[in-house]
């Protein structure tokens, strides 16, 4: 069975999104759509990267998240604190600082990390007390243990403080040197892309950290200790100026530069897509997808479960923290009750209705999301604005009712779809061929 | 054959199971469990429900960890390890229950279980740069052939959960081989399989001990399957072991014949009625 010559997915896929980018944009330069409309297509495609990582975690993985919005919010503050001193006080001096600290903590982090992965305490503690055995009591050797695992730690942990200082040290001159260098306008782009991207990576560090205990729990317990995390970071936030005056606390952050554009937020979307689509179908994806399944035969078949967890947990944050940060550029404020549990289920909605485990679902979802609350409210009569919120749940339970898998269930669309295996002729060994026959023949006769 | 009996020297065989006990509360699911299976050895574990037979793969693949006793395969310690290290070293198992990625592909079913051998980075497989194409399609070609030995390449595209009973069955033994075993435990295969189906099992059985060098060992209530190929076969019995020998020795066991049967029968019949 041949299969006949196809067009490769990716082209009109990629036709697709550019007739999309390209609508916008021409609809933006003539003054088609206004300036509302404009930020809320921009909001979509924003909530479609957030609800991607989701996906991942929940639709992927399965594991049940409701702590997506604190990862939003790290991206969001982590990268206004970055561009926010860069745009203020352009010729202070001090417009690298807050993006020194961000890289150098990060990097500390992830020191202290490979310390304690790669010193393998236990094992220390095992030989310390193998030794000890022999001459001193049970008890004794259990202090003993315990205290040296203690100063391990405390050690460990200095030092990651310290080398945390000395790469701001190192990460201020050079950031001072490589802006210097950088003309203002492509400086201000690349401090932007900076900023993206590290509100991704400390999203991602922090829902790795916070992954390591909670992974271990079972769906439903981690989605309510999921939850406990985003409580915490909205209380966080509430009183930050406590820590760091810039962020303003339950006042709002305010005069973060408003850099996010169409062209930025679409082509984070793109990016984050063909990251997603790509992790996916490949033997990593399979492995995230196995622990989903079923995690007994994954663990059977040798897929380390925890590291699949922990990996997918990541990279949902990565997502989270990258969209939290165009987000942050959008309106150039920032209000903890942006970040509050009420809109942390947006993205939750938003993967249901599309469809658990479809990334395309996921972004048909956020875009249509998006355009059915502010569309409602243009639709709906003066005075009955609020009806939105009882005509948008109405829709929902109607979904649930009739399509409990969602729009498109598992379903997904042009280059997103799972590749097709290569087409071959497939050999079967002569022994196998005897082996199945033998049943076969075997059947008849009886 | 006496010569691999546990414990007669300090000698450890291929798998090498030793005083293995598993205490649920206050249930003792299985106590001082011995076993030995030689390299290339093709051997059954057998006995009525609720004996403890899987309760002992379970603890041989780490699913559960065992109150006492210590499990050896191929001189390396295997209590204490995670089921994926355990796999990593050479043990793959199927499930009395069948435990497929129901909403995968069958040939993706299989490609997760190469997933241990995959050979290329996470940064490859995100950027598609370097090791990935090759090694994917290489992987992929892999599992093909996988699929074709079992006669499943025509439906590979088909999710798992769409097969027919006895498909699922054997798709669930071709992904266990998938992650390249040297020892595969096979947990009730022929359950509710029609006789000919259960032949063509047998005949598998027997084709993938031979083609890939592995080392079986299956647990099996169905009698014609155990006594038909199985060369050693032990009885459990209320988590101990209450026989052990060839199908022959098996067969004329009065002890088995009343586990399985009762004491009345015990006495009476003769082994061939009791077989069957």
């Amino acid at each position: 069975m041949k299969r006949r010559f196809t067009i490769p997915t990716w082209i009109p896929t990629l036709v697709f999104a550019a007739a999309i980018y390209l609508a916008v944009r021409y609809a933006t330069q003539t003054e088609t759509i206004t300036r509302y409309w404009y930020q809320v297509i921009q909001f979509a495609a924003i909530t479609a990267i957030s609800a991607l990582g989701l996906n991942l975690i929940y639709g992927f993985n399965g594991q049940f998240s409701l702590g997506h919005v604190g990862f939003y919010a790290i991206g969001a503050y982590g990268s206004a604190l970055i561009t926010k001193d860069f745009g203020r006080n352009p010729w202070s001096g001090d417009r690298v600082g807050a993006l020194s600290w961000i890289i150098a903590a990060q990097l500390g982090i992830l020191l202290v990390l490979a310390a304690f992965r790669y010193l393998r305490i236990g094992r220390l503690r095992q030989r310390v007390r193998s030794t000890l055995a022999s001459s001193l009591q049970p008890h004794e050797c259990n202090v003993i243990c315990l205290l040296l695992t203690l100063a391990i730690t405390a050690l460990i942990l200095a030092a990651g403080y310290y080398a945390t200082i000395g790469l701001h040290w190192v990460a201020y001159r050079l950031n001072t040197a490589l802006y210097a260098a950088l003309p203002q306008k492509l400086g201000v782009a690349v401090n932007f892309a900076v900023a993206i991207l590290s509100g991704g990576t400390m999203a991602a560090l922090v829902s790795y950290l916070v992954g390591l205990p909670l992974l271990r729990l079972g769906s439903d317990y981690f989605g309510i200790a999921t939850l406990g995390f985003a409580i915490m970071m909205y209380t966080a936030l509430q009183n930050s100026d406590l820590v760091i005056e810039t962020m303003k606390g339950a006042r709002g952050m305010v005069g973060i530069p408003p850099y996010t554009t169409w062209t930025w937020a679409f082509g984070a979307l793109v990016v984050c897509a063909i990251i997603m689509r790509n992790l996916i179908r490949s033997s990593q994806g399979r492995a995230i997808i196995s622990v989903r399944e079923d995690e007994i035969a994954a663990r059977a078949m040798g897929i380390n479960v925890a590291q699949q967890k922990a990996m997918a947990f990541s990279f949902g944050g990565f997502f989270a923290g990258i969209a939290g940060a165009l987000f942050a550029h959008l309106y150039g404020f920032l209000h903890p009750s942006s970040f509050n549990m009420i809109k942390g289920f947006d993205p939750l909605i938003i993967i249901v209705f599309g469809g658990l485990g479809s990334m395309t679902g996921t972004i048909v979802a956020s875009i249509g999301f998006a355009l059915l609350i502010e569309g409602l409210r243009v639709i709906l009569p003066q005075g009955f604005e609020d009806w939105r919120f009882v005509i948008y749940p109405i829709l929902l339970l109607l979904v649930m009712l009739l399509r409990q898998e969602g729009l498109l269930g598992t379903r997904e669309w042009g280059w997103l779809r799972a590749p097709l295996p290569p087409d071959r002729d497939i050999p079967v060994p002569p022994r196998a061929l005897a082996a199945q026959r033998a049943g076969g023949n075997n059947s008849e006769e009886a | 054959m006496t010569d691999l009996q546990p414990g007669a020297s300090g000698v450890t065989a291929f798998l090498d199971i030793r005083d293995l006990t598993m205490q649920f509360g206050g249930l003792r699911a299985v106590s001082d469990f011995t076993m030995a299976v030689p390299e290339h050895g093709l051997y059954g574990l057998i006995g009525p429900n609720g004996a403890g037979k899987t309760t002992v793969f379970n603890m041989v693949t780490g699913l559960y960890q065992p109150t006492s006793g210590e499990i050896h395969f191929d001189g390396h310690i295997v209590n204490g390890l995670q089921p994926h290290e355990i796999t990593h070293l050479g043990i793959a198992r199927t499930f009395q229950n069948i435990r497929l990625f129901r909403n995968l592909t069958v040939l993706d079913n299989v490609r997760i279980a190469y997933h241990q051998h995959a050979g290329y980075a996470l940064l490859e497989a995100v950027t598609r740069l370097g090791r990935f194409r090759r090694q994917e399609r290489l992987l992929t070609e892999q599992a093909q052939d996988f699929l074709a030995v079992f006669g499943l390449h025509d439906r590979q595209l088909e999710l798992a959960k769409n097969l027919p009973y006895g498909e699922q069955r054997r798709l669930e033994i071709a992904r266990a081989l998938a992650a390249q075993p040297r020892l595969l435990l096979l947990d009730e295969p022929a359950a509710g399989m029609n006789p000919n189906e259960t032949e063509t099992l047998m005949q598998l059985i027997r084709f993938v001990h031979d083609e890939f060098n592995l080392t079986i060992l299956l647990i099996e209530h169905q009698m014609r399957v155990v006594m038909g190929i199985c060369e050693w076969i032990t009885v459990m019995d209320f988590g101990q072991v209450i026989a052990r020998g060839t199908a022959d020795d098996i067969q004329s066991n009065t002890q088995v014949i009343e586990a399985y049967l009762g004491k009345q029968f015990g006495k009476g019949l003769t082994s061939d009625a009791a077989a069957s």
